[in-house]
């Protein structure tokens, strides 16, 4: 039969959903047990973590090898395409919103508690009875709070290592575009090329970004405690920096898959997945750049 | 192949598979992971009940009697988390992944293996959250909202964090599923403004949940970072604000109470229609009403906050735009009335749980009206006011449409008709109770005594008493309830036809009840004769 839908395709029972709940539940127990250790803790909540985090990778494995299979045997139809298309562009919409949640923060902190706090609007009198020394002001002089929570620090430069990271994620999305112009055209050696840059862009993107983190909390002692300004600038980052590490993940997978043959000029839905997840991470990196950095 | 549904494994075209843990652990289909949600929302329903009886019990009588506060406090913050992520959420989806298929024509959820995966996230999430009840810290005990810096003393926090990010993804991806089942998945023909008002408001819901969800993760986790890592997101000292928590806990919190209620409206706007034997009045409107209701619940969220010293203009832009909410509801409230005047009314039980919904729903809608009020909010809020408030549009709105729904489609998804006589005891015992129970709350709040406390002064004592009465027979009406299920599922002689109603219309109505383990192998004829709303344009 053809690739038409005159018939709904539902697939056949699995384990891993189930798999995947149990897990996940380890990983988040350990997780909280962990953080809840007393000292001279038996290590059981790492335990169980490990564990737990090897589950999922191994669930991820597995889980994708099936569905891949059930696609290159040729049993999914334009259907369930069009619902796995779905289904990744709500879940980027979701994970704009995640981020939404931090840039919301980022932009109130800034915006009304730092001015709030130098006395400006109706935070006057907390400013004279509680902080009178205090004058608001964002980044190195006033960013950790009239407290100086962590102590005095100074900001990454804007125009070094994260002009650099731009340049980078800005030409891998240029990369990535390429490969798949190269994939609809039918061109292997050029999709392995080009796609191959685009995870080395990755990597080198979070090699730099390591090395910005090392830096800051060695030379520039800017860290998690250096009060708000080191609570956004590094949940920020550090979630975007995840979502990079895993987008890399997901486009060495998608490159052994086109190694080995798996997607056609028509039907390779897992590469444009990955392509547009890697948009998505660019475009937060842009506005992090801009109102983490720049601004 | 081109005439049935393409299913991997041969016995899927005959039934359910015959394993527990292989028809249940591992199911892709969406009557059964259905049910499963359902038996789980029933389950937490019965666990947040039996925390809400402990509260009554305690405030039975002014002093403390039965337990010391702390527990206490952790009754009041698990009831609500228990109540609202266990039991009205997950009755939804249930209801929505039993009935969505069946109302648009669609063999099963687009993406039935995320679909059990969003159901299975479900039960270890809650063992994670209710674990912490026996951990030697106890449980959360800073409420449901888990404000900073109360909720981050909690030594239990962690695990509550954790547990709502498996609930949000359970919720993501659930929403994903129904979005991506909505629109891709319609039997041809089945456009989308012929499709029931249930499911659009499903469609709505989704979105909402995909787009706040994210963003109570987000919050929940500068709580962690807080308390386990050093930042300083909701400490003044740091230069962060605790009323930034709220803020983007509200902006979470605001369209969460409308998840809880959209789909309400869907269920009401199906069953009265049935038992008035008349189309539904101003299908459109009804389905733009839902639109409006989701859009402004984006822009409304510091309603919840007006106590807290914002700045004047936000009080006022938050009031007016709180009370605008007004209109689209009204459309909704009002266009129920109509469908029901000059109707051929009949009173089954659905039909009783449905009319109960419209009058104390929106006696609920009325004292939202009051707490909209920023001058009049500074008097009632954190008081008992509120409690009645959110639980007139909680248990006499969300709650009683999932009942009601429950006796509406329970002889499709049993084959069975329920005891109506029973259904009829259940329902004057839920009715009247629930209004000994919560009406007195009003006059508690008025007359000042404040929320989440163990003890009280004796001022409050007889309305109290009145209302630990009304609560303990309320509870006890549930039982009646779960006998009624279990007679019906088990035990029920009286066999439900097709179309179990004489009213009922819509495409669920013309498969077999029980409903087969698959249906719509092939997609159906759409006859819009047939559909409750096929004949919009005409």
């Amino acid at each position: 039969m053809g690739q038409q839908h005159d018939a709904y395709f539902v697939p056949t029972k699995s384990f891993w959903p189930f798999v995947a709940a149990a897990v996940m539940f380890t990983t988040m127990f350990g997780a909280a047990h962990w953080l809840n250790a007393e000292p001279g803790d038996s290590g059981f909540g790492r335990t169980v973590l490990a564990v737990g985090a090897i589950g999922v990778l191994g669930m991820f494995f597995g889980w994708f090898r099936s569905v891949i299979n059930e696609s290159l045997s040729g049993r999914y139809n334009s259907q369930v395409d069009t619902s796995f298309r779905m289904g990744m562009m709500w879940f980027i919409f979701s994970e704009v919103m995640f981020f939404g949640a931090f840039f919301g923060a980022l932009f109130y902190i800034r915006m009304f508690s730092v001015p709030w706090l130098g006395g400006e609007g109706h935070g006057a009198l907390t400013h004279q009875f509680l902080w009178s020394n205090y004058a608001a002001s964002w980044g190195a002089d006033g960013g950790n709070g009239p407290a100086h929570v962590g102590g005095s620090f100074s900001t990454v430069a804007a125009w070094g290592l994260p002009l650099l990271n731009t340049l980078i994620l800005l030409s891998s999305s240029v990369t990535v575009t390429i490969a798949h112009h190269a994939l609809r055209a039918g061109h292997r050696g050029k999709i392995l090329v080009f796609l191959g840059m685009t995870v080395l862009l990755g990597a080198l993107f979070l090699n730099f970004q390591a090395h910005e983190y090392i830096e800051a909390y060695r030379e520039l002692n800017l860290t998690l405690h250096s009060g708000v300004y080191g609570a956004t600038f590094f949940l920020l980052t550090g979630f975007h920096g995840l979502h990079v590490t895993l987008g890399t993940i997901m486009l060495s997978v998608i490159w052994f898959r086109v190694l080995k043959g798996h997607f056609s000029k028509e039907h390779h839905f897992g590469f444009e997945a990955v392509a547009w997840y890697w948009h998505f991470v660019d475009v937060v990196w842009l506005c992090l750049f801009m109102f983490v950095y720049i601004l | 192949m081109s005439h049935a549904a393409i299913h991997d494994q041969h016995d899927d075209h005959h039934g359910a598979p015959k394993g527990f843990f292989q028809r249940w652990c591992m199911s892709t289909n969406h009557k059964d992971i259905g049910t499963l949600y359902l038996i789980f929302a029933l389950t937490m329903f019965f666990i947040g009940g039996s925390f809400a009886m402990v509260i009554r019990a305690e405030l039975f009588k002014p002093g403390l009697q039965l337990v010391q506060p702390y527990f206490f406090n952790e009754m009041t913050t698990l009831h609500a988390l228990v109540m609202i992520f266990g039991a009205i959420m997950p009755a939804f989806v249930g209801l929505g992944n039993w009935m969505i298929p069946l109302m648009i024509g669609a063999p099963d959820m687009a993406l039935p293996r995320m679909n059990n995966l969003s159901f299975w996230i479900l039960p270890f999430a809650f063992v994670l959250l209710l674990s912490t009840l026996f951990l030697p810290g106890g449980g959360p005990a800073g409420g449901w909202t888990m404000y900073p810096p109360l909720a981050l003393q909690s030594g239990s926090l962690a695990y509550v964090v954790f547990a709502i990010h498996l609930m949000g993804i359970s919720s993501i991806m659930g929403a994903i599923n129904i979005i991506a089942t909505i629109l891709n998945m319609r039997a041809p023909g089945m456009d989308l403004l012929k499709m029931p008002v249930f499911v659009w408001s499903w469609l709505i819901t989704a979105f909402l949940l995909i787009a706040v969800m994210p963003v109570l993760a987000g919050a929940v986790t500068m709580l962690l970072t807080d308390k386990y890592f050093g930042t300083s997101f909701f400490n003044p000292g740091g230069g962060g604000d605790p009323v930034l928590y709220q803020h983007i806990f509200w902006f979470f919190g605001h369209p969460e109470v409308y998840i809880m209620i959209l789909p309400a409206f869907g269920i009401i706007s199906e069953v009265i229609p049935t038992f008035a034997r008349k189309p539904i009045f101003g299908y459109k409107a009804m389905v733009f009403a839902i639109a409006s209701i989701a859009f402004l619940s984006f822009i409304v969220w510091a309603h919840h906050m007006f106590a807290v010293g914002l700045p004047l203009g936000a009080d006022i832009f938050f009031m007016y735009a709180t009370m605008l909410i007004a209109v689209p509801t009204g459309v909704k409230v009002f266009n129920w009335v109509s469908t029901m005047w000059g109707g051929s009314m009949t009173f089954e039980t659905p039909m009783l749980f449905a009319i109960a919904f419209v009058i104390l729903f929106t006696i609920g809608g009325f004292s939202g009206l009051m707490l909209a009020l920023v001058p009049a909010d500074f008097q009632y809020q954190d008081s008992y006011f509120v409690v009645a408030h959110f639980h007139y549009v909680l248990v006499t709105g969300a709650l009683f449409a999932i009942i009601s729904a429950t006796y509406y489609w329970l002889p499709k998804w049993t084959g069975r008709m329920y005891n109506e006589f029973w259904g009829k005891v259940h329902f004057w015992n839920s009715v009247v109770w629930v209004n000994v129970l919560f009406f007195p709350m009003h006059f508690l709040g008025l007359a000042g005594m404040p929320r989440r406390i163990p003890d009280y002064n004796v001022a409050f004592a007889n309305f109290n008493m009145i209302s630990s009465i009304g609560g303990f027979l309320f509870g006890a009406s549930q039982l009646i309830f779960l006998g009624v299920l279990i007679h019906c599922v088990f035990f029920s002689k009286k066999k439900a036809g097709e179309r179990a109603w004489e009213g009922a219309k819509g495409l669920e109505w013309t498969v077999p009840s029980p409903a087969p383990h698959h249906t719509f192998d092939v997609p159906p004829i759409i006859h819009d004769e047939e559909l409750a709303h096929g004949n919009v344009n005409a």
